[in-house]
């Protein structure tokens, strides 16, 4: 559907390394980054809203790059709504069709009212509108005009919590309805929500792309562990065959194997289990150490363990905390799985 | 807004008292003792009336053309950052800063027949000195800056976001100027046509220069204050300022009418 080819931006204050990738007919596809990172830009980019200082778009297999951004065929929807404050919702949504001759626009638009419910709503002033509806409205004022692609920038995150899990469920109704759509975010829960592959960009440059799932569990780089909340990450030294020697001098078991060497060992917090001090001595990958700091991280605790100067991170519920009685202060045991163990850099992170 | 001491609140009502009564009692003081017979009597004048009725048209036809040329440059002020913007902003303020007499003398050194400009008009079959059209050419100069940075702060209000997304959805640059970022803009254009033609309504120093015949009414007030005393030019004052009042309160009434969305308004930072 959309390639880039070598795409690049320079603007003072912010470059785009040559980026390459492409997004399918009917996918949900995520790009996903830090505030800052250039996502936002990329999209306008792509619109025709800005100029991309080098590399091509081909869309549908028609190279797009010099195209104006009326000829495009690529809404945009933005976090901030964009709604045009002089016009009632109605015209709106109604506001790219006089630029369309397809009658098929019509049509289009009574199943979109139906869809994202916005019937109630036709003619009303967009002030007066709650933020979830400010972004259907603008959602249906995207797809009125039955554009190749969706663009989505950060859509969810100036919504409140309710209003976020409501339009999540109507972007997945609106891929599933086959709207391709391409999405940037800074949230990772988000890309795990929606998504199916993802590109991960910080300070300008892709640094992996991939199935959701894969990126999560297997990133690449430092940047990319350390954005998908992979917290335990450390220099280590592969020593054998499926060991790893951390700086403290514990060994630890790993499923992956590769080259002896300097590496870079990374466990995501959630899968270490803690567990109280049995007194029974360590065992393959299970840890002693003491409990430094529990910090509040929402609905769940983060619990830091010192293991020999290692700190590791790791997350329990409060009832889990309470039926264990950790405190800073008490022993505590942790278990990590073999296949938890990921080496990020060392190469590759072989699978 | 937080609670305020009486302190507070009679530093404040003084001071901002000094600066409305500071513009409030000349005209006041000039309405009272204003001659009202003389004032009909002026009124009749046909002099007094073409003076009046010169000094309103030249105003409009020198803000017609600012507009036309202004707007343009306003908005690439509001949207685009290059290299020489600081010094075009500058020199947009010019006005502001020379000397009335200044610029008439500028403008004169200009125009006159013996110039580039003024042979070319001369060419043309115009005439830029003591002229309707020498009238004009000064107004535009020293009302250029009320209109174009009022009206470049008007579109710099509008989100430019607004305008990616009417062109993304298809609109091309000239609809989305004149339906999106134009309607929005208008309470704030408004403004800046005002005052740019009350500016140009006012002027005196640089049309004397040019232009003393024929003439527009502060130089016809001028003339009967030197000729006749205050008597007989404080009744064209009182004229002039009824005229502008009329025309500011009606523009006014207007652009409040109108607009909901314009710079300033509430609306903007809910």
């Amino acid at each position: 559907m959309i390639r880039l080819e070598e795409l690049s931006i320079d603007l003072p204050g912010f470059s785009l390394k040559p980026l390459s990738m492409s997004v399918s007919e009917g996918e949900c596809f995520m790009i996903v980054g830090p505030s800052g990172a250039g996502k936002t830009l990329l999209l306008e980019v792509l619109a025709g809203l800005q100029p991309a200082s080098g590399g091509k778009i081909h869309l549908k297999n028609r190279n797009i790059t010099n195209i104006p951004p009326e000829k495009r065929n690529l809404s945009i929807v933005y976090q901030d709504y964009a709604l045009f404050p002089h016009l009632s919702v109605e015209k709106n949504i109604r506001w790219g069709l006089r630029f369309r001759t397809e009658k098929s626009s019509g049509r289009n638009i009574d199943h979109l009212l139906d869809l994202l419910k916005l019937r109630d709503l036709l003619h009303r002033d967009p002030e007066t509108l709650s933020g979830g509806e400010k972004q259907r409205v603008a959602l249906a004022r995207a797809l009125a005009v039955d554009p190749d692609i969706l663009l989505l920038d950060e859509p969810l995150s100036a919504l409140d919590t309710l209003f976020r899990y409501e339009l999540l469920d109507y972007l997945r109704k609106l891929n599933e309805e086959g709207i391709t759509i391409l999405m940037v975010t800074h949230d990772f829960g988000e890309v795990l929500a929606l998504g199916k592959r993802v590109a991960v960009l910080i300070d300008g440059v892709l640094e992996q792309t991939g199935i959701v799932k894969d990126v999560f569990n297997y990133p690449l780089t430092t940047e990319v562990a350390k954005f998908v909340g992979m917290s335990n990450i450390w220099t280590a030294e592969k020593t054998g065959e499926h060991q790893v020697l951390l700086p403290s001098g514990r060994q630890l078991s790993t499923q992956l194997n590769g080259e002896p060497g300097p590496c870079i060992v990374g466990i995501r917090p959630e899968e270490i289990v803690p567990h109280v001090d049995d007194g029974y001595g360590e065992r393959e990958n299970m840890l002693a150490g003491t409990v430094t700091s529990i910090v509040h991280r929402g609905a769940i605790m983060e619990m830091t363990v010192d293991v020999d100067g290692t700190p590791f991170k790791t997350l329990v519920t409060t009832s889990d905390l309470v039926r264990k009685g950790f405190e800073v202060g008490t022993k505590a045991k942790l278990e990590v799985r073999t296949e938890s163990v990921h080496i990020i850099k060392n190469g590759r992170n072989q699978k | 807004m937080w609670t305020r001491s009486w302190r507070e609140r009679w530093f404040f009502a003084g001071m901002s008292a000094f600066i409305i009564i500071y513009v409030i009692l000349p005209l006041f003081t000039m309405f009272a003792r204003a001659d009202w017979k003389i004032v009909v009597q002026t009124a009749m004048d046909p002099v007094v009336l073409d003076a009046l009725w010169r000094s309103v048209w030249t105003a409009g036809a020198s803000t017609a053309v600012i507009a036309l040329f202004g707007t343009p440059l306003a908005y690439i002020l509001a949207r685009r950052s290059f290299k020489w913007k600081a010094t075009i902003e500058a020199v947009i303020d010019l006005p502001i800063m020379v000397p009335h007499t200044v610029a008439g003398i500028a403008i004169l050194m200009t125009v006159s027949p013996k110039a580039p400009v003024g042979s070319a008009l001369v060419s043309m079959g115009l005439s830029p000195i003591n002229s309707n059209l020498g009238i004009v050419i000064a107004c535009i100069f020293v009302s250029i800056p009320f209109y174009v940075d009022a009206t470049r702060d008007a579109f710099a209000a509008v989100s430019p976001r607004l305008e990616k997304v009417s062109r993304n959805l298809g609109a091309p640059f000239g609809y989305t100027f004149f339906h999106v970022t134009l309607p929005l803009a208008r309470r704030g254009i408004l403004s800046g046509l005002i005052m740019s033609w009350a500016r140009a309504v006012s002027e005196f120093g640089a049309i004397v220069i040019i232009s003393y015949h024929p003439m527009v009414a502060p130089v016809l007030i001028y003339d009967r204050f030197a000729t006749f005393g205050l008597k007989y030019s404080s009744p064209i004052a009182v004229q002039l300022i009824l005229i502008s009042l009329v025309m500011f309160i009606l523009l006014r009434v207007f652009a409040v009418g109108e607009s909901r969305f314009g710079r300033g308004d509430s609306s903007d930072q809910a």
